[in-house]
């Protein structure tokens, strides 16, 4: 067994999210701007142009990208020969969201469902995180981490298709959502798509879709040929940066795709804003 | 597409004069709501009780501001998604305010009222949080301590980039852009 000191963790965490609330990732930079060298509509070009300078100006000056600093999402797998020594490895994680969001002045975002208060002082800075945790072999522990806005998580939508809709009726689904959701998920936007599995995991693959580097290859060639031309249909629907009309709605498409049952076909679609927050850590 | 400097409080002649997709540099006093504050600001008007600040020629910015850094008037401060607005908004244009900042669609309603009270729905970079922030020089909460990023602020704005979205023509830069730029198979 490993043991891995409950500070190293809460540390770690506190750490990625500090630099996460200012600093794009260089991935999402590239791709934003390809977009705007590519972008036919000179609207949508200042568009993209000053969410550029914006992230030039949030790195150099240490502000947060975005207003919106998300809710905290993680995915963890944590090794089966990994023991955490001085606490539990789901209060590390929720105790280094805590110092991240108040060390780098990120909003606390989280409230109670209905009397819409903030849990700030009852549960904690912007707490509790979103973990979704696995088991794997080995002695370390793997962290992936994003911040996720409510815009585009308001946009997001699921859906458990008969068998016979296929391709075709995946690919006219996330066309409708990304259609109704126009300018408000702030795009270019990046596309979660979950398939298959059931319901909740079809909407955890769609979430953890946003997480891969934009521009890196799916690795199964079916995949990759279903991302490239649902990314054509998207960018055909004239939407542009904000809203504004342009050619350049989506920078990605992402497809995780799990088995399913043989009655049904789950589609999730999981939208994240062109302010894609994210990063991966092993200890 | 024109390109203007405003100066707030905002008159009829001024947003006459706006079109759909003209870029504005905004200066002056903008006060900041979002769905909470909206929900009390209208429930005075309609008891007929005084607002926390002028409403005529106003322009409320739609934002939930980052806790400012130590030195700083604001943290970064861009536009929320507008939609959540939209049952609020024509009674705040009924009663005076000129000028809305948000992102994304509005209601025909609030388009109607845009039309009917000469006002103008402006759309600011969503996500450029920390650009936007440094137009702002000075910000003061003015009403509803408690609802902390959601509290109702005066702020100083200087040249703050706006686009035009909708007009009071009925005009709306989403459908004029979206249909120039739509490939229909």
């Amino acid at each position: 067994m490993r043991e891995i000191e409950f500070d190293v963790i809460v540390k770690a965490v506190r750490d990625i999210i500090v630099h996460c609330g200012t600093d794009l990732p260089q991935d999402t930079y590239d791709a934003l701007k390809e977009a705007m060298e590519n972008e036919k509509s000179p609207v949508s070009r200042e568009v993209i142009r000053q969410i550029l300078e914006n992230a030039n100006i949030a790195k150099s000056e240490k502000r947060p990208l975005c207003q919106d600093t998300g809710l905290a999402v993680f995915f963890v797998k944590v090794g089966d020969e990994v023991k955490i020594k001085g606490g539990l490895l789901k209060d590390a994680i929720n105790q280094g969201t805590e110092q991240g969001y108040r060390d780098a002045y990120l909003r606390a975002s989280t409230c109670e469902p209905f009397s819409r208060a903030n849990l700030k002082d009852k549960i904690g800075y912007n707490l509790p995180a979103i973990i979704h945790f696995d088991i794997v072999e080995g002695d370390k522990i793997d962290i992936e981490y994003a911040a996720k806005g409510g815009g585009s998580e308001n946009v997001s939508r699921a859906k458990v298709f008969p068998p016979a809709a296929g391709k075709d009726g995946i690919v006219e689904y996330v066309k409708e959502v990304i259609s109704d959701a126009g300018g408000n998920p702030c795009p270019p936007i990046t596309v979660g798509v979950g398939i298959g599995g059931t319901f909740e995991k079809a909407v955890i693959s769609s979430k953890h879709a946003l997480f891969r580097d934009i521009g890196t290859k799916n690795p199964d060639p079916e995949l990759d040929e279903l991302e490239q031309r649902i990314l054509t249909e998207i960018n055909k629907l004239g939407i542009g940066a904000m809203g504004m009309g342009g050619t350049k709605t989506a920078l990605a498409v992402h497809i995780e795709a799990n088995p399913c049952h043989i009655a049904s076909l789950p589609v999730s679609v999981n939208v994240q804003c062109h302010s894609s927050r994210h990063t991966h850590i092993t200890i | 597409m024109a390109q203007y400097t405003l100066t707030t409080p905002l008159t009829s002649e001024d947003t006459k004069k706006l079109k759909a997709g003209d870029t504005v540099l905004l200066n002056g006093t903008l006060f900041t709501a979002r769905d909470a504050a909206h929900k009390r600001l209208v429930e005075l008007i309609e008891k007929g009780e005084e607002l926390p600040f002028d409403i005529n020629g106003s322009v409320i910015y739609f934002v939930g501001p980052t806790p400012p850094k130590p030195g700083d008037p604001i943290g970064s401060a861009g536009p929320t998604t507008s939609y959540r607005m939209d049952s609020f908004s024509p009674t705040m244009l009924k009663h005076g305010s000129k000028g809305m900042i948000g992102k994304g669609k509005r209601s025909q309603e609030v388009k109607d009222a845009c039309v009917k009270y000469d006002g103008i729905y402006f759309g600011a970079t969503g996500g450029a949080g920390a650009l936007l922030g440094k137009q702002i020089t000075s910000a003061e909460v003015i009403a509803y301590p408690e609802l902390g990023p959601e509290a109702v602020r005066k702020i100083t704005v200087k040249d703050f980039p706006v686009t035009v979205i909708n007009d009071t023509y009925g005009n709306d830069l989403y459908e004029q852009g979206r249909a120039e730029y739509e490939v229909k198979d």
